[in-house]
């Protein structure tokens, strides 16, 4: 405390306020952590929750017995999917056997910015569900890639890519099978591409994806 | 005579805070008179959910600021009460911004940056040095009551506004804050309705906005001359002024 007297009235006043702003901070941070502490499984529970439910929409829960949320792996691979971002791919399996893998993609060039996109794709191939996680599309025109609007999203159920129907992977404007939109043509060609991406690269890759 | 000292002194708050809350609503709406926090207010009222969703996040951070802020005003010296402030604001933030999304998970991912940000709205920094930094507790927790009202209020009537108009529905997707009690709620626009989309584009937003301020002021502006007929106040225009001469 004599030292403090010590020293100029300006400095003393300097370090009052230095030390009351760092107490206020440090309270801050207390319960902030504090916070965190209590909501952290919470968090983690409603992360894992959201996760499943997505998987639901693409592949039936039946079908595996393992938890691919643990079972990931990333991989990032531009001349594949068109874009730097990282691509996970979960892994489904049944006893031990592979059954699905669950890829969280992105279209890259949809009509405003990244879609992100889930595509779960069965051991022979065939896809075997669609969903669009994430975008940023024209309400009302490009939205219809979502579930909620339009059933658009579920016409990929099933099908495969081969050599012979590559140049049908596309919407009908481009001389594929896929319907566009009225009014909004980008989007849907930018969900087919990512989707065509996802599939030739796991044609490609086959079974090397599951290790 | 003590009795009546006391009488005087509880009625003589009441109308503080009747003056509080008139001014929170209406007169001093952050929203719609100090136009203050309109990013987020823009942002996200494409539909009601949203725009609930936010008003009450904000509310929660208004109150808890303001009532921390007038706890300390006699404690902390001014050169430093504004980062004190911020420091208070951020942390009241980020503490919301966890809770959602533990317990509101798809309707926070929906919000997503828009709940940080609401440590940037000028309305909560505004009462925090404008009102909670000079008042006492009661009085500054109401005023961070009604201002957050008052806030709410504003982005649900857009939020509303718009979802009819751009999407033909109402209370749509409830469910993300009321969980199964609000999977129902969803009211629909006879379906030969075309949904003007221009309302939930950003557009849409401005053009709303404008036209809830316009209305409020034009009926302030029609109270006012209904006040003056009342009273007998005529204000004459310059027109009859010189008729008269």
């Amino acid at each position: 405390m004599s030292l403090l007297n010590k020293l100029p009235p300006i400095a003393q006043k300097m370090i009052k306020s230095a030390v009351l702003l760092s107490l206020f901070v440090i309270v801050g941070i207390v319960f902030l952590l504090i916070t965190k502490l209590v909501t952290h499984s919470a968090i983690e529970k409603a992360k894992l929750e959201e996760m499943k439910e997505a998987f639901n929409q693409v592949i039936s829960e039946k079908d595996y017995d393992n938890s691919p949320f643990e079972d990931k792996k990333i991989i990032v691979n531009p001349t594949a999917f068109k874009t730097h971002l990282p691509i996970t791919i979960y892994r489904a399996r049944k006893q031990n056997t592979p059954v699905a893998l669950i890829i969280e993609t992105i279209a890259p060039d949809g009509y405003s910015g990244n879609i992100k996109i889930m595509i779960a794709i069965k051991i022979d191939n065939r896809i075997s569900g669609v969903r669009v996680l994430e975008h940023k599309e024209t309400p009302g025109l490009g939205d219809k890639i979502e579930i909620r609007k339009d059933n658009w999203i579920t016409r990929f159920n099933g099908i495969n890519l081969r050599d012979d129907n590559l140049a049908s992977w596309r919407v009908k404007k481009d001389g594929g099978q896929f319907d566009q939109f009225t009014g909004a043509t980008i989007t849907p060609r930018a969900v087919v591409g990512a989707i065509r991406n996802t599939l030739s690269y796991v044609n490609e890759q086959g079974m090397t994806l599951y290790d | 005579m003590i009795n009546f000292k006391i009488s005087t002194k509880i009625s003589e708050r009441l109308t503080d805070y009747k003056k509080i809350a008139e001014q929170g609503l209406w007169s001093n709406n952050q929203a719609l008179v100090a136009l203050l926090g309109l990013c987020p207010l823009l942002a996200v009222t494409n539909n009601t959910v949203n725009g609930l969703g936010l008003g009450l996040a904000t509310m929660a951070v208004v109150i808890i600021s303001n009532v921390l802020v007038s706890l300390i005003r006699d404690y902390v010296p001014d050169d430093i009460r504004i980062p004190v402030f911020v420091a208070i604001i951020a942390s009241a933030v980020t503490i919301i911004d966890l809770l959602m999304n533990a317990y509101l998970h798809t309707l926070h991912g929906i919000l997503g940056i828009f709940i940080p940000l609401i440590v940037t709205n000028c309305a909560i920094l505004g009462r925090a040095e404008a009102y909670a930094s000079k008042n006492p507790l009661d009085k500054s927790f109401l005023d961070a009551f009604f201002v957050g009202i008052g806030f709410a209020l504003v982005l649900i009537v857009l939020g509303m506004a718009r979802e009819i108009i751009g999407n033909g529905t109402l209370f749509d997707q409830m469910d993300l804050l009321f969980g199964e009690l609000g999977t129902n709620m969803t009211l629909h626009l006879p379906s030969d309705y075309h949904p003007a989309l221009l309302a939930i584009l950003p557009p849409g937003a401005f053009i709303g906005l404008g036209l809830i301020v316009a209305l409020k002021n034009a009926y302030d502006i029609r109270k006012q001359e209904k006040m003056r007929n009342k009273l007998g106040i005529k204000i004459a225009t310059s027109n009859e002024l010189n008729n008269a001469s």
